[in-house]
Order: C-alpha cells, then sequence, then structure tokens
C-alpha cells in the first residue's frame, strides 16, 4: 500500500537502527517519551525495542484515549445507557473498559440495554434518524484527531434540527496532558524523560506550533512522527542526534502529514463547536486545567450532560456506594510512564484483552494490551534479546 | 482506536462525501474536513472522515532521508551480527 510498505521496509530499518546506535554515546541513557498509542502499537508490532541499542529507553505516554478516560466519565456513560428509551454509541473499544462495580457497557448491553458500536461518529445521526421515538447519545471520546469528526456531527445535527440526538463530550487535548506529565516530573515523581516522540495524526490536526511550549519551558526537546516504523526509528535519530549536539527544538519527522499550523478546516469546527473546559479528570494524571473540551453554550440542546442533567445527578449520588477501581491495577502509574506493564502484578494472570481489569489492557494502542500481544514473551531487558520479530498479517 | 490509514479518493460525490480505496475496499467517507481534494489524493482516515491530504513531495523526501542514513552507516556496523533483530520489520 502506498504510504505504508516504504514506510516499513525492513533493510532500511537496519540501516536507520545501525546509525543510531553508531551515534548514541556510551554511558549515557535515552529516556524517550512517545505520546501517542499509535506509536505504542507500532514500537511492539515490528519489535523497534529489539532494533535497539539497550542505551535507548522507550518509556510509553498517556496517549491512548480509551486509557486515559477515568473511571467517573465512563460510570456517567453506562448510566445513561441504562435509560430505557436511550440508544448509547460509540467507538468499539470502549465497550470492554470495565468500570465501577465490575461491569462494562458490553455487560450492560447484554443485560438488554441498547449500546451499540460505531466506527464513525457519522453513523449516529443515520441512528437518531432511524429511531425517531429513542433517545440517541453518542459516548465522544478521544484527542484532536477523533474531535473534529464530533464537531462535523453536532453541527450537521443542529442544522438538521435532530431532536433525539446528543453528545456525551469526554474530548481531550494532548498538549495539556503532555504538560501535566512533565510537572508530576517536577513534583517529586521522577519520570525522566529526555525527548518527546511526538503524536502523528494528533499533530495533523494540531500542527507543531502547540509544542513549542516543550523545549522553551521544559527543556524537553520533541519529534513528531509519523505510525511507520521507519518515521519512529528517524524520530528517535533525530532526538539522539538534538541530544548529543545539545540542542532543544520542535522538529518535524512528518513532514507528509504535518505542518506549522495544522489543519485549518478542522480547528474552524472544532472551534466554533466546543469551548475549553476548566478543569477535567485523567486517569493517572488526576484534574488538569484547560485539558479537555466542552460543547458551547450555542450547540448546549445537543450536550447530553444537559440534556440528562437529573439521570446523571443521581447517578452520581448513587455511584459513591459502588466500589471502585480495582486497586491493584497500576494503569496510573503506567499512564505517566512510571511502571512497565509487566511491574503489573496482575498483568497476564488475570488481566488479558480478553479480561481486562485495567483500560489499558482494552485497546491495541493500550500500553499493557501492546505489551500482551507483542512483548509478553520477551525478556524483562528490552533489546538484548534477540526475539524473533512478531509480525502480523 | 486511534488507528488512522492512508486511502485514496476515487470518486467524490460532492464536499462531505467520496468513496475511497481501502486496501482494495471502496467505502465511502466523509471529507468535510479537508479541503481542495481531488480523485488519486491520498488521505489519512480516521474514524470515517478523511483528516489531511498527504503530501507526495514530502513523503519522498522523507523517504529520500533514511536512504541518506543508511549509506552514512560503516559496513562494518551494518553487518555486524551481534545488532538484534536482522531486518525482520514486516508488515
Ligand atoms: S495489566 Fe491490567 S490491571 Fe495491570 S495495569 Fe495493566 S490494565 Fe491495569
Amino acid at each position: 500500500m502506498k504510504y505504508v510498505d516504504e514506510f516499513r521496509d525492513g533493510e532500511l530499518a537496519r540501516l536507520l537502527a545501525a546509525t543510531i546506535a553508531a551515534e548514541v554515546q556510551p554511558g549515557r541513557t535515552y529516556h524517550l517519551m512517545e505520546f501517542c498509542g499509535g506509536h505504542t502499537h507500532a514500537i511492539f508490532r515490528y519489535g523497534l525495542p529489539d532494533l535497539l541499542p539497550a542505551n535507548i529507553r522507550l518509556i510509553h505516554g498517556a496517549g491512548c484515549p480509551v486509557c486515559v478516560l477515568p473511571i467517573a466519565r465512563l460510570d456517567m456513560a453506562m448510566a445513561l445507557a441504562k435509560h430505557p428509551d436511550v440508544i448509547l454509541c460509540t467507538y468499539g473499544d470502549m465497550l470492554r473498559v470495565p468500570g465501577s462495580g465490575r461491569t462494562s457497557l458490553l455487560k450492560i448491553r447484554a443485560e438488554g440495554n441498547d449500546v451499540r458500536m460505531v466506527y464513525s461518529p457519522a453513523d449516529c445521526i443515520r441512528i437518531a434518524q432511524q429511531n425517531p421515538d429513542k433517545q440517541v447519545v453518542f459516548f465522544a471520546i478521544g484527542f484532536e484527531t477523533t474531535t473534529p469528526p464530533t464537531a462535523v456531527v453536532i453541527e450537521q445535527a443542529s442544522r438538521l434540527q435532530l431532536p433525539n440526538l446528543s453528545v456525551f463530550c469526554n474530548h481531550v487535548l494532548t498538549p495539556a496532558a503532555m504538560h501535566g506529565i512533565l510537572d508530576t516530573r517536577s513534583s517529586g515523581e521522577a519520570v525522566r524523560i529526555d525527548g518527546f516522540i511526538g503524536p502523528a495524526y494528533v499533530s495533523t490536526v494540531i500542527g507543531s506550533d502547540p509544542y513549542e511550549p516543550f523545549p522553551a519551558q521544559y527543556g524537553t526537546p520533541v519529534v513528531i512522527a509519523g505510525f511507520e516504523p521507519l518515521d519512529v526509528l528517524q524520530a528517535v535519530l533525530m532526538l539522539v542526534r538534538q541530544l548529543n549536539d545539545g540542542r532543544c527544538e520542535v522538529e518535524n519527522e512528518f513532514t507528509r502529514a504535518v505542518t506549522h499550523s495544522g489543519n485549518h478546516k478542522a480547528k474552524a469546527v472544532v472551534e466554533q463547536v466546543f469551548e475549553l473546559r476548566d478543569t477535567f479528570e485523567w486517569r493517572g494524571l488526576g484534574f488538569m486545567p484547560n485539558s479537555a473540551l466542552q460543547i458551547r453554550e450555542q450547540y448546549r440542546a445537543l450536550d447530553a450532560e444537559y440534556r440528562f442533567a437529573g439521570l446523571l445527578q443521581q447517578h452520581a449520588d448513587q455511584l459513591s456506594r459502588l466500589p471502585q477501581d480495582n486497586k491493584a491495577c497500576e494503569c496510573p502509574q503506567v499512564l505517566r510512564g512510571l511502571k512497565n506493564p509487566r511491574d503489573c502484578k496482575l498483568f497476564d494472570n488475570p488481566c488479558t484483552p480478553d479480561n481486562p481489569l485495567g483500560s489499558c489492557m482494552v485497546s491495541s494502542e493500550g500500553a499493557c494490551a501492546a505489551y500482551y500481544q507483542y512483548g509478553r514473551v520477551k525478556d524483562r531487558i528490552p533489546a538484548v534479546t534477540v526475539a524473533p520479530t512478531v509480525t502480523e498479517a | 482506536m486511534c488507528l488512522a490509514i492512508p486511502v485514496q479518493i476515487e470518486q467524490i460525490h460532492d464536499e462531505f462525501s467520496a468513496i475511497a480505496n481501502i486496501g482494495g475496499l471502496k467505502k465511502e467517507i466523509n471529507i468535510a474536513l479537508v479541503d481542495d481534494l481531488q480523485v488519486g489524493d491520498y488521505v489519512i482516515l480516521h474514524v470515517g472522515f478523511a483528516l489531511k491530504k498527504l503530501d507526495e513531495e514530502e513523503a519522498l523526501r522523507t523517504l529520500a532521508l533514511f536512504a541518506e542514513m543508511g549509506i552514512d552507516v560503516p559496513a562494518e556496523l551494518a553487518s555486524d551480527a551481534e545488532l538484534p533483530g536482522t531486518g525482520e520489520v514486516v508488515s
């Protein structure tokens, strides 16, 4: 496939890795955090840790949208789904995330509630039109990539004056979470980050400019990388070179899709429909100011948090009586880069993708799921074993 | 769900909808977020929406950069048997 195969060339990958190995300074370790679930997935799928020298440490950040959604918001979605008039629509990965009281949207669906997996938020418009006597709620999650499609759907529903569609908005902002991780670092919980591998598709929308504060404020370089293995290796090399040269800047490896200012049309519709939330909770990072979006007043008729305010309040009152997160689950630490999935006592037994006990085991972009799928049989210290690279058709 | 893929535009209906070739499958996609699309263009597809047009010149430039990297590597390093993962980066 064009734009895919040529960025997966095995020979070039080996040469890039050899260049990296030749350029890293002995006695120095390079702690690089990738901030994108897609990168986490690519790194494991192509066995990149095995290609890289041992002093390159890849740390997985909070870039998986399913993983960072806090239980409280998932519980709210489940409360909406239990309403007999509601059809709750969301992306497939969300269905399996465990919420409070050991339940999930999948279990709630099995109990007879109408929960539907959608491939695109645009499907919700059709479902609303086909079910005029039902309330269709789109449980919207995701970073800056998923937000513009939701905005288009809200704008369209508003124009169509669809009375029975609303959106439960949980869209969050990547740069805010990167700030959050660097801020927890300064507050004493030491996760060392020498550089960021900047997200691919998020950056196609927001551009490279929003990352400028990271070199300026924190002295942390950022290299935006595409999703394919050669992209990630190239970004690692670019970061190594910056660190070796004592440079600290935003560089862009993914120039075929990322510009300085991003996709103006997408940013405009997001700006039209959404505004900043004062504060929002992230799994692992806690409440962070200005880190998420809410629906603007002009579109409030389509905001599920307003349409179902009474029901959500009732639910909030009941919730305090339910058992909370699985205490032994280390997702919060995994999301901050403080722990490796293998450090979790539940990893592999009993927590698996078929029986996820935490959000990081659900989506293929979650660090736990990626470790489970591609890294389980490997040695604890990556890059010293020559395990066969796991491949996928 | 974050996984997005490059697909080729085969037919444009109007400013909202187009038919894309997704690994041989034809599928209707929403193109409301991208301006100036033409048949034959490649876009990044995410949750049913085209998110960004891919720039062919830039793609070629990046690939050229990879190739350059390779040439800089001393031959003995490239063939160093101790290097893990002998190139099995397969799709
Ligand atoms: S292995 Fe399971 S329980 Fe442990 S941190 Fe990951 S998701 Fe949570």
